[in-house]
């Protein structure tokens, strides 16, 4: 339909009316959020006014890709955040506050001193594991959708081995610590991977009920026999022997990021290595391409899918071990989800499933949530505007395809399918 | 190829002219603004929340109106940082502390630590603890000086629902919806059959746990099968669960007792009363201390007696004047320290009163 269209207007005309479509939907939109004609065309201009640095940002990305400066996989990320903060300024900007002044907090509180920098690794220390996690089980065709469950037991165990094996000297009690906020996420996703392996149970499903049973045990737990005395659902403080060490401390007492980074960056080259320089990666990504043909080529497809996920599983909850040992050095109890696993699930579309690109995702969201708070307290901006931004990004990244029409040339066929063999390959 | 780079450079140029300018409109902005904030001798007070955030209609609103009431009769200004995850309040009390407020408040239990970390770096600067008392290490209890621990007697406001649902019921059977099962919840459950059976210790008291806070459909499902077992009164005590309880009340045409703010506009029809905790009491109570110079640490328990705990306004809506009196009567009581009502709800179901 539109390709007749386009040759019935010609280029040009058809660029036009499609640019005047979207103009008439958003004028339309801005009539409706603020409910009268002359109100909402103000709002229209307005908005435009202060979406315009995003714009001329975006369309430099896509100049940059198209001519070739930049690779379309960076470049696809970009422009999804692009638009996500240009949704953003819609956003603020209705609930009548300065965009600018919003943005410029986020960053100051993010990346603009050594303080908001510490606070920007510090929720990027889970997020990388987490999103590792997701990124590690979809190169074997999975999505475990159980990141969140693993996440609680790797908190669960790491802070019963924390507090339990007191008085270990700490070159025994950290790694002790580690490894059961490790074991406890690999043992829950060794359950979802076993039923798929043997049974081919849909991981998604098991993932998901996973996720509850964790919940409601340790609450369980740390109401019982694991609650430290008092009124509140906590377990006792780990000992000394078992936290990670934060590394900055000596500039500034209350800088929180800790050896837990360290973690995480060891963990995606860790990752790296397995999946591209061995051969069970190499299986375990043939699955993932493929399960019919690998097993036809003698890959044992079972055991891959069962290592993915125990591995995956394993990454989500070194992430939450490494939280406890690093920042809440006890289990709180968790009323509902926090939302590292569910994040990571973003973090690693964002990444790419690749670790370097997981890394780099999370560094994102850690530095959006960590400036969060800034906006409050300078732009008076709700923190949900920081949540909206995030799904915008995630949305725009999973409708791949709309950036890479905007990307692509149609006149150089011959680049889009390049660029198309690289993703896919 | 080469020919289309030319023609585009103009282009770039524009755009990078264009965030130039953006760049200093906006240092312009930020700049006006830091200006604004370290001006004035007036007190500044604000408040985090925790992950439930404004607009809960429990605590954390609460606690706001406690602040805006501050910001009304002293002349206060007023901040609030919303948390978005447990890890984040003591960055946000941290930042605040920064900023060189007066008073900064913690709503919510689960800011325990945070509060007593960041009280600790901050000596001169006054901090305030909703729902929870400090520990040390080994379990005993802590003083800092400067900060304030608002606890809540739940069981006595909880008491007196009791009373007006024991008085109410026709079956002679009713029930409590909590949230998750932990002392703090169990206080409200406590206080509840202990004021049902100090009328009348034949009527049976049904109790179930949603285990959450915030899921509507579990707290309809629970109070569905406690009305299917011929209960005719259900208090919850359970966030937002019980928007639920007061749905399945309204749709059975039976009664809903509503908890933490007057839930009463829900359902004007079928929520009998509500108990009301009044956060807002607590925090504007510490924030007149510091306004007053006569700032007090430690454990500050708002009970009956300090109207920190009680029936809601619209309570006569629903229940006669007669039944009232005698609420009014054991409140009293309660107030003069005649009735002790129990915590625990094992404690609770031996209750007599004298």
């Amino acid at each position: 339909m539109f390709a007749r269209l386009r040759q019935r207007l010609g280029p040009v005309g058809y660029r036009l009316s499609v640019a005047g479509a979207i103009i008439a939907v958003y004028l339309l939109l801005c009539v409706l959020l603020k409910g009268g004609f002359a109100s909402g065309l103000t709002f229209a201009l307005n908005s435009v006014l202060y979406m315009l640095p995003f714009i001329t940002f975006g369309a430099i990305v896509v100049i940059a890709v198209r001519e070739g400066y930049l690779k379309s996989q960076i470049g696809t990320p970009l422009l999804a955040l692009t638009f996500a903060l240009i949704v953003g300024v819609i956003t603020i900007l209705w609930a009548e506050k300065n965009p600018f002044k919003a943005y410029g907090a986020l960053l100051a509180g993010s990346l603009g001193s050594l303080q908001g920098i510490s606070e920007t690794l510090v929720t990027a220390t889970p997020l990388i594991l987490t999103g590792l996690a997701i990124a590690f089980a979809f190169r074997c065709g999975m999505f475990n959708i159980g990141a969140e469950g693993q996440f609680i037991m790797g908190q669960m165990g790491a802070a019963w081995a924390g507090f339990t094996f007191k008085g270990l000297p700490m070159i025994l009690h950290l790694p002790l610590t580690l490894l059961c906020g490790t074991m406890g996420g690999a043992l829950w996703a060794s359950v979802p991977g076993f039923l798929k392996a043997k049974r081919g149970v849909h991981e998604v499903i098991n993932s998901i009920m996973m996720n509850y049973i964790a919940l409601y045990l340790t609450h369980n737990l740390v109401t019982g026999v694991l609650m430290a005395p008092g009124q509140i659902p906590v377990t006792p403080a780990i000992a000394d022997s078992a936290k990670l060490f934060r590394f900055l401390t000596f500039i500034n007492p209350t800088f929180r990021v800790n050896l837990g980074l360290v973690v995480a960056l060891l963990a995606a080259w860790l990752v790296y290595l397995l999946l591209w320089k061995t051969t069970t990666g190499y299986e375990i990504r043939a699955v993932g391409i493929n399960p019919h043909a690998s097993r036809y080529a003698g890959i044992n497809v079972s055991k891959s899918i069962m290592l993915a996920m125990v591995i995956s599983g394993a990454l989500a909850g070194t992430s939450g071990a490494v939280h406890v040992m690093g920042i809440q050095h006890k289990f709180v109890d968790v009323f509902s989800f926090i939302g590292y696993g569910f994040d990571g699930m973003a973090v690693a579309l964002l990444g790419n499933n690749h670790p370097a690109g997981v890394v780099i995702g999370a560094l994102l969201f850690g530095a959006l949530s960590a400036g969060s708070s800034r906006m409050q307290l300078v732009a008076g901006v709700p923190k949900h505007i920081v949540t909206i931004i995030q799904a915008f990004i995630v949305f725009f990244v999973a409708a791949e395809l709309i950036i890479k029409k905007l990307i692509a040339r149609r006149e150089t066929k011959s680049e889009f399918t390049e660029a198309e063999k690289e993703v896919a390959g | 190829m080469s020919n289309d780079k030319k023609t585009l450079s103009p282009i770039l140029i524009i755009a990078v002219l264009v965030i130039a300018v953006a760049a200093i409109l906006y240092f312009v902005f930020l700049r006006g603004d830091n200006a604004n904030t370290t001006s004035g001798e007036t007190l500044k007070f604000a408040m985090v929340t925790d992950v439930g955030g404004l607009g809960d209609q429990s605590f954390n609103d609460s606690a706001y109106e406690g602040l805006k009431k501050a910001e009304a009769e002293l002349g206060a200004e007023i901040q609030v940082i919303e948390s978005k995850a447990m890890d984040q309040y003591e960055t946000n009390l941290r930042s605040l502390a920064d900023q060189g407020f007066d008073m900064i408040w913690g709503v919510g239990f689960l800011m325990t630590d945070a509060v007593k970390n960041v009280a600790e770096q901050y000596p001169d600067i006054h901090f305030g603890l909703i729902d929870a008392a400090f520990t040390d290490a080994d379990g005993n209890p802590l003083v800092l000086p400067n900060t304030m621990n608002v606890l809540f007697k739940e069981h006595e406001g909880s008491f007196l629902v009791g009373v007006i649902a024991a008085l109410t019921t026709k079956t002679n059977v009713v029930g409590f919806v909590g949230g998750m099962q932990f002392p703090l919840i169990e206080k409200f459950e406590a206080g509840f059959i202990a004021g049902v059976r100090a009328i009348n210790p034949d009527i049976k008291v049904l109790s179930a746990y949603t285990g959450k806070f915030d899921d509507p459909a579990k707290g309809k499902e629970l109070a569905l099968a406690q009305f299917g077992q011929n209960a005719d009164v259900i208090f919850h005590a359970s966030g937002a669960c019980g928007i639920g309880v007061i749905e399945a009340a309204k749709e059975k045409g039976l009664w809903a007792i509503g908890v933490d703010s007057d839930q009463n506009h829900l359902a004007p029809e079928n929520v009998l009363t509500s108990m009301m905790k009044s956060v807002d009491v607590g925090v504007f109570t510490g924030c007149k201390a510091i306004y007053d110079d006569a700032f007090v640490p430690g454990i500050t328990t708002l009970g009956l007696a300090e109207a920190g705990v009680g029936y809601a306004p619209t309570t006569s809506n629903n229940v006669n004047a007669e039944i009232l009196a005698k609420v009014d009567e054991l409140a009293a009581k309660i107030s003069a320290g005649e009735i002790v009502v129990p915590e625990i709800p094992a404690e609770a179901s031996a209750f007599v009163l004298e």
